[in-house]
């Protein structure tokens, strides 16, 4: 044993061990990787299919997503589809961290609570991207205790909301947390954003104790801050600083349409 | 310790000499990651998987290890093999991984894992390490289930995601206890399960090593300087 603590045999075996537990973890890594990048398509993927109400269990979702869905980005601010950015490796968290391709956010411009907002967003096509069934959006911002992130779902009027799910957040069980309730999801339907077209002032609202109207949908009982954190998210991001200049021009088309 | 039998050693920490039950260890993560049945369950085996095989590797190099970095090559070990079993989690069992969040790079602090490896593992051959893991591990996996099962029942009404007690959030009867999903009600869970096996195996009660000096005196020299 004596032999075992002498300082060679320390420094050998701490560097051999380092070296095998180093290649053992770096091809866990790497052989795993490439499942592990599609597990978080596919996750994100179906989070998009639950959104639009399309996706029935045992559908394939890969499948569906491929047939039902288009993806483009589109400028925040004018509205437009970018050209410029591949919907399909564009990252728009990444895109939020940068400077240069996201603003500032500060005091009463920052109602979901989110610091940074990137300038260009992806969103996600029902049917035809020309005139589409369908508007899947991501949106974001603060619950209770933490940053919650989820899509939202609007009718090819860009007016109708089809449904709202969150696949991140971190709300009180039981509480906030029933913002995955089926039943409180299915709320949703049918809800409407904005009033007489006016795409400046979203109406969209949670309220306590008895909804009523287009533009109401019930609060989560026992849940106010998290409540108030939806409230505020769909007014950012359906405001002027977010998808209202994109989503008036659905509003344009169906009425030039008619 | 050479005679121990296969069976005692694996089973032995399930029920007589439980890690969380008896020897309260692990508490941290059993709070964090019991409010679902399936969620405990995935826990339980990362954990044996882990306990198991670093005991092995650990008691395979044993007579290599210089005593001055046992702990350190320990943790090298552990630390390894929990970074393998994450990254099988996010490849095979996404969901799960994404609930269990953190707490699967956590096992590398869980002190049975080290526990075994310093007390067991270091004196003992690689297959009897192995099994020891596999017993302790179980005997975590065991109580991990039970307090899930506790909680998930009384919190949302379900077994394993099942509905057992209709909830009023979903139009039933079961109006769900909203502190069995928050981690401190584990510490109740637990308090109580302990209380339960020490009354029924009357041997694990420790001796009491103090006793509380009654009503002693403050030096008030010491204390007008504070």
């Amino acid at each position: 044993m004596a032999s075992n603590n002498s300082i060679k045999k320390t420094l050998i075996v701490a560097f051999s061990l380092c070296v095998i537990c180093s290649v053992v973890v770096s091809s866990a890594a790497v052989v795993l990787k490439p499942k592990q990048v599609q597990n978080q398509e596919l996750d994100r993927k179906s989070n998009i299919m639950q959104v639009t109400q399309l996706y029935k269990p045992g559908d394939d979702v890969e499948e569906k997503y491929a047939e039902l869905i288009t993806p483009r980005v589109v400028n925040l601010e004018t509205g437009e589809y970018s050209e410029d950015l591949d919907p399909g490796s564009y990252d728009q968290f990444d895109a939020a961290r940068d400077p240069a391709t996201s603003r500032t956010l500060s005091g009463d411009d920052d109602i979901a609570g989110i610091g940074r907002q990137e300038n260009f967003s992806t969103v996600y096509l029902v049917g035809n991207p020309d005139d589409p069934e369908q508007i899947v959006m991501p949106i974001r911002g603060q619950g209770l205790w933490g940053l919650m992130e989820g899509f939202l779902s609007v009718r090819g009027d860009g007016n109708t909301i089809v449904g709202l799910s969150y696949y991140d957040q971190s709300e009180t069980p039981g509480l906030g947390g029933e913002v995955d309730n089926p039943r409180w999801k299915a709320k949703w339907e049918g809800k409407k954003i904005y009033e007489d077209g006016d795409f400046q002032d979203p109406q969209i609202q949670l309220v306590k104790g008895g909804a009523s109207g287009d533009y109401e949908v019930d609060a989560l009982s026992g849940a106010s801050l998290t409540s108030r954190g939806v409230t505020n998210m769909l007014r950012f991001w359906l405001s002027e600083g977010g998808y209202a200049p994109y989503l008036a021009r659905f509003h344009g088309d169906s009425q030039g349409g008619a | 310790m050479a005679t121990d039998s296969v069976k005692d050693i694996v089973l032995s920490p399930v029920f007589k000499n439980n890690p969380i039950a008896l020897q309260v260890l692990g508490i941290c993560s059993a709070l964090a990651v019991t409010n679902s049945m399936s969620v405990s369950l995935v826990m339980g085996l990362a954990v044996i998987a882990v306990t198991a095989f670093s005991s092995m590797f650990v008691s395979l190099i044993r007579n290599h290890i210089p005593s001055s970095i046992r702990i350190i090559v320990q943790m090298t070990i552990i630390a390894s093999l929990v970074i393998v079993v994450d990254q099988v989690l996010r490849a095979y069992a996404y969901d799960m991984s994404k609930q269990l969040s953190v707490f699967v790079g956590l096992i590398i602090t869980n002190c049975i894992v080290m526990g075994r490896a310093e007390a067991y593992a270091m004196q003992n051959g690689p297959v009897m390490s192995f099994l020891d893991g596999v017993g302790n591990g179980l005997g975590y996996a065991v109580i991990l289930l039970v307090v899930g099962f506790i909680r998930e029942l009384l919190g949302s009404g379900s077994v394993f995601g099942l509905t057992i007690l209709p909830t009023v959030q979903n139009g039933g009867w079961y109006v769900p206890n909203g502190l069995m999903l928050l981690p401190p009600s584990a510490f109740f869970v637990i308090g109580l399960l302990i209380w339960v096996l020490r009354s029924l195996n009357p041997e694990q009660i420790e001796k009491t090593e103090y006793r509380i000096v009654a009503n002693s005196k403050t030096k008030i020299k010491e204390a007008s300087h504070v």
